[in-house]
């Protein structure tokens, strides 16, 4: 899948950037949430997982939308209907995001230890 | 639909008088210089008036790659617009497109829509939208096919004088900050207060960009974060017509000097601010897609005359 390489690349390049605060995808049996872009929203707005979840953003929308971290650290690629994105969490901490195509989309990812 | 025009500070040589809404696309006469009047499409009167000036088309969101229900059929219906174009017995000087040209920003939304609106055998300048800088390079691609071309600063704004009116094509689609609206950014506007530095105050502006300039609806995001900056810098100008798109419907709005419009998409609807859940495409019953496309006349009178703003169905074009 592409998107499934796209995140794959974007996590690594992320985890070098970033020394390894963010990872991909997460280990076999590992969590994962689902936040559904809909009606330009992510539903839930906000979520709290454990380190190590994986969330998998699934725009439901019938128009692309995507997910940017607020000071851009990842980037989505534009999600079409259907589409979706995948990341992994590992450090506690809070994490917000946004749309980068509909900014008054907001999102906030809150990971615990 | 019509509602008055209750401005007349400022001389109507200076104003607008009359435009059109042709379905997608917008006919402008612009005459000695001044924006002046203009009728339908293909209409012995808009051939008249370009005789003294000149006249320019918008067309907007056009959304090629785009194929949900709304509009399965995005392609199809810009080519009825450029069709319309094309059947103009008074030639346009060139078309504005107000962005979102692609639904992707994929090279080949943007091959089929240069072939769609090249057809037309206009001279067409771009400003893009949200959709045409979803690229991997966040508007390298769009930069490349069009801002080169218009030697565009930044992002893609830039300038042009026809006849005596100024152009200013501006970029309120890139880095976008979470929470926010449309916006221009600190360089943008810097290069703007420049550019309009040397012009008379009587020059006749037209501003056309993606997103309105004015604050449409901020909860679905239809409007700019730092458009009043932009509009500062306009205020001592007699006559200053914006052109957007982005909300996929007929609006508009008087402000001192400043006429706001914001035109219709080729692809497909959008609802009315806050009568849906939220935006996004519109579905209408597949008959009436063509009817929701129509054509709206807006017809500037003379000082002191109401301001007419009339729709016509595309289907009845």
């Amino acid at each position: 899948m592409p998107v499934k390489n796209a995140t794959a690349v974007i996590g690594l390049a992320i985890a070098a950037a970033f020394g390894a605060s963010l990872a991909c995808a997460g280990p076999a049996g590992a969590e994962e949430v689902v936040v559904k872009i809909e009606n330009f929203t992510f539903n839930p707005p906000e979520v709290t997982v454990k380190a190590g979840t994986t969330i998998k953003w699934e725009n439901d929308d019938d128009i692309p939308h995507s997910v940017v971290e607020e000071a851009t650290k990842f980037r989505s690629k534009p999600l079409d209907t259907g589409e979706s994105f995948e990341m992994s969490f590992k450090d506690a901490g809070t994490v917000t995001y946004f749309c980068g195509l509909h900014p008054h989309m907001k999102g906030k990812i809150t990971v615990t230890p | 639909m019509a509602h008055d025009d209750d401005h007349n500070g400022v001389s109507r040589r200076h104003a607008l008088e009359c435009m059109i809404w042709a379905g997608t696309g917008v006919l402008w006469t612009v005459s000695g210089g001044i924006p002046q009047s203009a009728g339908l499409l293909g209409s012995a009167q808009a051939a008249d008036a370009s005789a003294k000036g000149f006249t320019f088309l918008q067309i907007s969101d056009s959304h090629i790659g785009f194929s949900k229900p709304a509009n399965p059929h995005a392609d199809d219906t810009l080519k009825e617009a450029i069709d319309h174009v094309k059947a103009l017995k008074n030639k346009p000087s060139f078309m504005l497109h107000t962005g979102d040209i692609t639904h992707l920003s994929k090279p080949e939304e943007f091959d089929l829509a240069d072939k769609l609106i090249g057809s037309a055998g206009v001279d067409v300048r771009y400003v893009p939208g949200e959709h045409d800088v979803v690229d991997e390079g966040t508007g390298k691609a769009y930069m490349e096919r069009y801002g080169k071309k218009v030697q565009a600063k930044g992002a893609g704004w830039y300038s042009f004088d026809q006849n005596g009116v100024h152009f200013i094509g501006l970029n309120n689609v890139t880095n976008l900050k979470a929470g926010g609206l449309g916006n221009l950014g600190h360089d943008q506007l810097e290069w703007l207060e420049d550019d309009v530095k040397g012009l008379a105050d009587s020059t006749p502006v037209v501003v056309f960009a993606h997103i309105p300039l004015w604050t449409v609806y901020p909860q679905w995001g239809w409007g700019t974060e730092d458009s009043a900056v932009a509009l500062g810098y306009l205020k001592r100008f007699g006559s200053v017509t914006v052109l957007n798109g982005h909300i996929h419907q007929l609006m508009q709005k008087v402000e001192g000097n400043v006429t706001f419009h914001t035109a219709r998409s080729t692809a497909f609807p959008q609802p009315a601010p806050g009568t849906a859940p939220s935006p996004g495409p519109m579905l209408v019953p597949a008959e009436k897609l063509r009817s929701v496309l129509g054509i709206r006349q807006v017809e500037f009178k003379q000082s002191g005359s109401p301001l007419a703003v009339t729709d016509t169905a595309l289907a009845d074009a």
